[in-house]
């Protein structure tokens, strides 16, 4: 291309325009906001620059006359199984810019999905099924420390009273969560709609690491907000206004290193929530630095129960790493009420692409080690566990449970539930769709009544079809799911992955 | 409940629909001098100029006043008022009782006491019946000289040469539509009058109309010397207010009727509305005669709103126009020409004569308080708004409203809201 | 009675509705055909008309005002108020073009014909199954037809 540097030629993408159907209204042009369409004032006629485009098929949404198709650049290079395309445009660019590669949400590349090689099981015969529509399904969890034992006294007229003090709970009626996603990475129009959608569905969303807006604090009951290592938009109010406190240890997406909220992102209501200045990059540090052993956390989780009057759990989200099972353990005997793990297929705004891609365990093996090591420690019932990084599906979320999850936490479901076709341009600010973004032109194309709807809608439908796989294998609660691995089978997978996940094969 | 209103123009109209929303079952009458159903008056030089047939004139559908409840009493003129008891005389020896009474006479021509006016062959353009002698005229006759370059004249110029008279346009003031215009939009105008062949002499009148011996019009004396030729003169000079009923009934009239905040005049249950009205004019505070077409309607909805019970300031109107001239579309309104050297107004002008464009924005107080349009009339409205509901104008929003055009996004915040998205109203949750 | 209201914080400007009301005043009802064939050959428009300024903008069209400004300047009683239904209706074999809605109107709801000396303004899609086409078509709510 002309007057472009010589790898802007390999671009991934091609606008493919139906010459029958334009009617070269201009939508494409206004709605692109990479300006990857444009008016041609010579011609008359609305043009396109394939090299701009992302993928992100807003035009072809918003179309129309449904004349716009975005395919995948035809031009191939020579087939090579080391030298795939993105490895060869990943040294392009760098030769050019000499910089980090940035990218966004969940890593795309060939590591193993474990929930696509188990299968669960269903009733037939000798254990009955159970039909959701006509008998109670029990999709209900409470969060937070369960005690050893319980112990009764008797009333006055002979019955039970419980005597053992309950640790602060969160009541869910769904095993979902929508999961951190920091206001800044995200537009606010969404915080809103999560907000009330959680409230409308009587579940949780977390406020992600960029703090919590005044106008926000009345869906209280419903949001648990998030101490992460920036401490960003982190003060008393903030910290007893939810219904739980998360600390922030690591993320799925980018183990081992703080949050990144490039500097285009940033605005004055960004700026005032996070209370960070306008314009410059927001990078959280990579360790919290007042967290450097397992007593300091366990000091900052008692900090914050005192703070907050021990009134709601505190939970610790980490990263699913190598030693998992053993840093979880350490948490919980810390003091955690919740420990949420997230896997490396977790979404984010904005990581390098090299770490997103290459660091990080799969949060199935993650969570069934957790799960397992805990039980062995008998303290399993001291934290709850949540499963984060790449839930798809309510199958996804079934299997989940069964592997020793109480929740799950969702995020990429939620955002492509709101229209994000995981162009994985969140970084930019440019987000077409208006949800990585918070440019005043672009989030008005998230509207909050719009997107609750959706974002209820989408949990009803999973809740409802966990329902009819709870009652396909004759159980009638989550409680009666958690850790139940007998009600899974593998296929196609080792020995070692198999006792790993502590599940045995199909047609054993 | 009886509602009798005398005249049958547009006030008429408006107080029809301005009782009828109070006031389903109240009886009205109306008692009309001319032999028609209420017309839209301006359709007059359509008329004449051919351009639409009589079947167009009527301003409401056939079945209005049966489905109205209003009673017709046409080709009967009122001769008298009885403020004491309450009643209306016709030239057909009617007595009509009145629990309500609006006064919508309107305007009648005036004729200036030219030597010579008096006698055959001298028209005005203001009625139905005018427009009709005229067009059964425009075939006899050859040339017509119209005195009086405003509104009227100019539309009855045009209307008689579209029917192929050579016409003459006679106006005192130094440039035609002195009123409503300034001197480049009143160029523009006359060049396109100019182009298709009539006539225009500014700065002179007729100083004596000459007859033949059989007492017929054969010419006009002018008042810079020279002779013109000519089978009829149009006088087109303006309306009065037609008050001599009020006046006579002992209610108080200046130049027009007057009335206060209601339209009510100072006689109990009397009230006046339309072009013999002298009622609240909007941009000068002051009680004035404004005989303007959507004053008309406005004031005669306002009256039959308050002569049925609601009461409802009326709070003024504005002068305003819009007319065209061979495809030359003009808009006017408020105050555009404001007297010269009053530093209180701020004047901004464009005109390009090539592509015969010309915006005028008036100025007062930081408010936008009148405008001209001429060619590029399409955002007229939308300046209208800024008059209408006294908008301030500051700083960045006057000039974004100077250089980019007027803009809804230049309304105050609340009153944006309150007119495109205001609160749903609040049910019991 | 249910007007369409138009919320400015939600609007994105994508001008949808405006193809929307195009198609349904056009003759073919067929965005193509309307949008490339009838709008130069007879002058279909669309009534409703997006206004922008800089990252703000609002699709607005007649209000049908309670007591409209335009129907108090019609000369020929081409628009007048249907008591019934509450819209302001619009008789274009009346109108002779004078222009006095459009100087009157302070909502900018009337535009001039692009072809024919007549007025082009919002019918509520009174005919219409469905109501209002520009509150159809919007991609994100930002158009309600509601009673307030």
């Amino acid at each position: 291309m002309l007057f472009q540097p010589i790898n802007r030629n390999y671009h991934d993408f091609s606008i493919v325009r139906d010459k029958d159907l334009c009617i070269n209204c201009k939508v494409c042009v206004r709605q692109c906001s990479y300006e990857a369409h444009y008016w041609d004032e010579t011609r008359q006629k609305v043009m396109h620059d394939n090299a701009k485009c992302v993928g992100c098929h807003r035009c072809e949404a918003l179309c129309p006359t449904a004349a716009l198709l975005i395919q995948k650049k035809r031009s191939d290079f020579k087939d090579n199984a080391l030298w795939r395309p993105e490895f060869i445009k990943y040294i392009y660019k760098q030769a050019d810019t000499g910089g980090v590669l940035l990218t966004g949400m969940g890593s795309p590349v060939n590591i193993p999905i474990y929930w696509d090689k188990l299968l669960l099981d269903a009733s037939q015969v000798t254990n009955p099924s159970i039909d959701p529509l006509r008998e109670p399904m029990e999709l209900k969890t409470f969060l937070g420390s369960k005690p050893d034992k319980l112990e009764f006294s008797k009333t006055k007229d002979g019955s039970p009273k419980l005597k053992t003090k309950l640790a602060p709970q969160i009541e869910l009626n769904y095993p979902l969560m929508f999961s951190a996603m920091s206001f800044g990475s995200i537009n606010f129009n969404l915080h809103i709609a999560m907000a009330r959608a959680a409230t409308e569905l009587g579940i949780c969303y977390n406020t992600g690491e960029g703090g919590l807006h005044k106008s926000l604090y009345q869906y209280g009951k419903n949001t648990i907000v998030q101490v992460a290592s920036g401490r960003f938009g982190v003060h008393r109010d903030f910290l007893n206004a939810g219904a739980g406190i998360e600390i922030k240890v690591g993320q799925g997406a980018k183990p081992g290193i703080g949050g990144h909220l490039p500097g285009e992102k940033i605005n004055a209501m960004v700026s005032e929530t996070r209370m960070v200045p306008l314009g410059s990059d927001a990078i959280s540090p990579a360790p919290h630095h007042d967290i450097y052993s397992i007593e300091d956390l366990h000091q900052l989780i008692f900090a914050l129960k005192e703070a907050s009057e021990y009134r709601v759990p505190v939970s610790v989200k980490i990263a699913a790493v190598h030693n998992v099972a053993a840093i979880a353990s350490g948490i919980v005997r810390a003091g955690a009420d919740i420990v949420a793990i997230d896997g490396v297929r977790g979404g984010t705004g904005a990581a390098p692409g090299m770490i997103r891609d290459n660091v990080g365990i799969p949060i199935e093996l993650a969570l069934a080690q957790v799960d397992q090591r805990l039980r062995d420690e008998g303290i399993r019932n001291r934290a709850s566990v949540i499963a984060a990084g790449g839930m798809r599906c309510s199958a996804d979320v079934v299997k989940a449970i069964a592997l020793g999850a109480d929740a799950c936490y969702i995020a990429t479901s939620a955002l492509l539930a709101v229209g994000c076709t995981l162009c994985a341009k969140c970084y930019t600010g440019k987000c077409p769709w208006g949800i990585a973004t918070n440019d005043a032109r672009l989030a008005k194309r998230q509207n909050p009544e719009v997107a609750a709807k959706k974002m209820v809608n989408l949990v009803h439908a999973w809740g409802h079809e966990i329902e009819e796989m709870l009652g396909g294998m004759g159980l009638n609660s989550i409680e009666s799911l958690r850790g139940n691995r007998d009600k899974l089978r593998a296929v196609g997978l080792s020995d070692t992955e198999m006792d790993i996940l502590g599940v045995k094969h199909a047609g054993r | 409940m009886t509602y009798v209103i005398i005249g049958n123009g547009v006030a008429s109209i408006g107080a029809i629909e301005g009782i009828r929303r109070h006031d389903p079952k109240g009886q009205i009458v109306i008692i009309g001098a001319e032999d028609a159903a209420a017309y839209g008056r301006p359709l007059i030089s359509y008329l004449l100029a051919g351009k639409i047939g009589p079947e167009r004139l009527a301003l409401r559908g056939d079945d209005y006043y049966v489905k109205n409840g209003v009673e017709l009493k046409l080709g009967t003129t009122a001769t008298n008022i009885d403020t004491v008891k309450k009643t209306v005389t016709t030239d057909k020896g009617e007595t009509v009782k009145y629990d309500r009474l609006l006064i919508a006479t309107g305007g009648i021509p005036f004729v200036p006491p030219i030597p010579g006016v008096q006698g055959p062959d001298i028209y005005s353009f203001t009625t139905l019946a005018h427009a009709n002698t005229l067009i059964e005229l425009s075939s006899k006759i050859k040339r017509a000289i119209v005195i009086g370059g405003g509104l009227i004249g100019l539309k009855a110029a045009e209307s008689l040469h579209d029917r192929g008279v050579g016409v003459t346009i006679l106006e005192l003031a130094p440039r035609i539509l002195s009123g409503g215009f300034d001197e480049k939009a009143g160029k523009l105008a006359a060049n396109r009058l100019k182009n298709v062949g009539i006539e225009v002499n500014c700065g002179v009148t007729a100083k004596e109309i000459q007859r033949t011996k059989e007492g017929r019009v054969k010419g006009v004396l002018l008042t810079d010397g020279r002779f013109l030729e000519c089978d009829v003169v149009v006088v087109a000079i303006g309306v009065v207010p037609h008050s001599a009923l009020a006046k006579e009934a002992g209610i108080k009239v200046e130049r027009g009727i007057m009335v206060d905040g209601k339209l009510m005049t100072n006689a109990k249950d009397v009230y006046a509305a339309g072009d013999v009205a002298q009622a609240m004019d909007q941009l000068s505070g002051e009680h004035r005669v404004v005989p303007i077409w959507p004053n008309a309607y406005n004031q005669g909805y306002a009256s039959g709103r308050n002569m049925a019970g609601a009461k409802l300031p009326y709070l003024g109107g504005l002068p305003m126009n819009s007319i065209s001239f061979y495809g030359l579309p003009t808009i006017s309104v408020g105050t555009v020409n404001p007297p010269d050297g009053d530093k209180n107004y701020e004047v901004h002008a464009l005109l390009d004569e090539e592509k015969e464009t010309y915006r005028k924005l008036v100025f007062r107080d930081g408010k936008l308080v009148g405008y001209v349009l001429v060619g590029d009339i399409d955002k007229g409205g939308m300046y209208t708004a800024f008059i209408k509901f006294e908008m301030p104008l500051a700083g960045e929003a006057k000039d974004k409203l100077i250089n980019a055009g007027p803009e809804v996004f230049l309304w105050p915040a609340e009153l944006f809201d309150e007119t495109w998205n205001p609160e749903p109203a609040k049910a019991a949750r | 009675m249910k007007r369409v209201y138009p919320d400015k914080d939600f609007c994105i400007g994508c001008h949808i509705c405006e193809l929307a009301c195009l198609t349904a005043h056009s003759q073919s009802k067929d965005l193509i055909l309307a949008y490339t064939v009838e709008r130069g050959q007879s002058g279909a428009s669309s009534c409703k008309h997006v206004h922008e300024a800089g990252p703000t903008c609002v699709a607005l069209s007649c209000r049908h005002c309670d007591e409209p400004s335009c129907v108090a300047a019609c000369i020929s009683g081409a628009l007048q108020k249907d008591p019934e239904t509450g819209r302001t209706v619009y008789n274009r074999d009346k109108c002779v073009g004078c222009w006095s809605c459009l100087m009157a109107c302070p909502y900018g709801a009337i535009a001039r014909h692009p072809l024919e000396a007549k007025i082009v303004k919002c019918d509520l899609c009174f005919d219409r199954p469905g109501g209002p086409a520009c509150v159809a078509a919007c991609p994100n709510k930002a158009l309600k037809q509601e009673e307030r």
